[in-house]
């Protein structure tokens, strides 16, 4: 390994490391004051969701998350500008295929299940997504080509499904002279789910796509080199 | 009882340095990426140990399961690209095995 760089790295690391460690003990003995957790939890009414962190992450702070989706975007778009994607795997043997004719639709379950739980408990649109990544993943690892994923045009449709969901009911709540994505309470609950479905599926998608580091289309569908 | 938790839990946390620690100094890039997908298992259970189970499953799926596997490809694709560069020259490695 060439030293000079690593001895650079270490040299800029080290002050970050303290800065961090000095963080950590403010945070730690700071007197605690007012915390957010309360005021969180006593607005959690308001929400129409009753876990905590899925009303911070679509309600309070729904702003953050929608940026989040733009970097995943920005990611997959980062991806499918870099040309053709590497080889594939070879065919699997007969009880790999026959776990994944069993683990597939078990993941895409339990993605729904997570979705829909995130709602009450922990779960979510992330995690859920994660999931439905992970189920493409495993169909690649067996040899699946395409991922279980649709076609291309439907491909770029659901990477921007996440972000799209977001801005409409941002500028919708906007026009209706709410404020952007500032939910009247009545709806809350369902404008949250609509976005959290519409997540969930273009990170399920994303995550899919990025796996083989390459676009969708004609060169992904090339036989293995062995 | 309160004794054995702290037990446990100085043995979390020294095993999630130790892993750490592992990923970061080994020299083959795919051990590491092995490594770091238990670092993120073991973090997932140490994020569950704090009673934050919203963490310990975005830690598993994403962390681990989706960061683990796309470091796992990566590395898989140097040690593609390593021994195909040690082969013979060729300026547009992927004409060298055609479909």
């Amino acid at each position: 390994m060439n030293r000079t760089p690593s001895l650079v790295v270490a040299l800029l690391v080290a002050p970050l490391a303290l800065v961090l460690l000095w963080a950590f003990h403010e945070a730690l003995t700071q007197p605690s004051g007012a915390r957010l957790a309360d005021l969180a939890e006593t607005s959690l009414s308001r929400t129409g969701v009753g876990n905590p962190v899925t009303a911070v992450l679509l309600s309070y702070r729904g702003y953050d998350t929608m940026l989040e989706l733009g970097v995943l975007l920005a990611a997959l778009l980062g991806i499918w500008s870099l040309g053709r994607v590497s080889p594939g795997f070879h065919p699997p043997e007969l009880a790999l295929t026959a776990m994944v004719a069993w683990v597939v639709p078990l993941l895409i379950l339990t993605a729904g299940y997570l979705l829909w739980a995130g709602a009450e408990r922990p779960g979510g649109a992330f995690q859920g997504g994660a999931l439905l990544g992970a189920a493409g993943v495993i169909l690649r690892l067996t040899g699946e080509r395409r991922l279980g994923l649709p076609s291309e045009r439907a491909q770029r449709r659901l990477a921007i499904a996440g972000i799209g969901a977001f801005l409409a009911v941002g500028l919708g709540t906007a026009a209706a002279g709410l404020g952007f994505l500032a939910y009247p309470e009545s709806w809350s609950k369902w404008l949250i789910l609509l976005i959290e479905t519409a997540t969930t599926l273009a990170v399920g998608m994303t995550l899919a796509a990025a796996y083989p580091g390459g676009p969708p289309g004609p060169a992904g569908n090339e036989r293995d080199a062995p | 009882m309160a004794v054995l938790i702290l037990v446990f839990d100085l043995i979390l946390v020294a095993t999630l340095l130790g892993l750490a620690l592992a990923a970061l100094t080994s020299r083959e890039p795919s051990r590491a990426a092995t490594l770091f997908i238990a670092f993120g298992i073991w973090l997932s259970l140490v994020w569950a140990r704090l009673q934050a189970p919203d963490l310990a499953l975005a830690e598993a799926a994403i962390g681990a399961g989706f960061g683990g596997a796309l470091m796992l490809a990566a590395a898989r694709r140097t040690a593609h690209r390593a021994t195909r560069g040690r082969g013979d020259e060729e300026t547009e490695p992927d004409e060298a095995h055609p479909p």
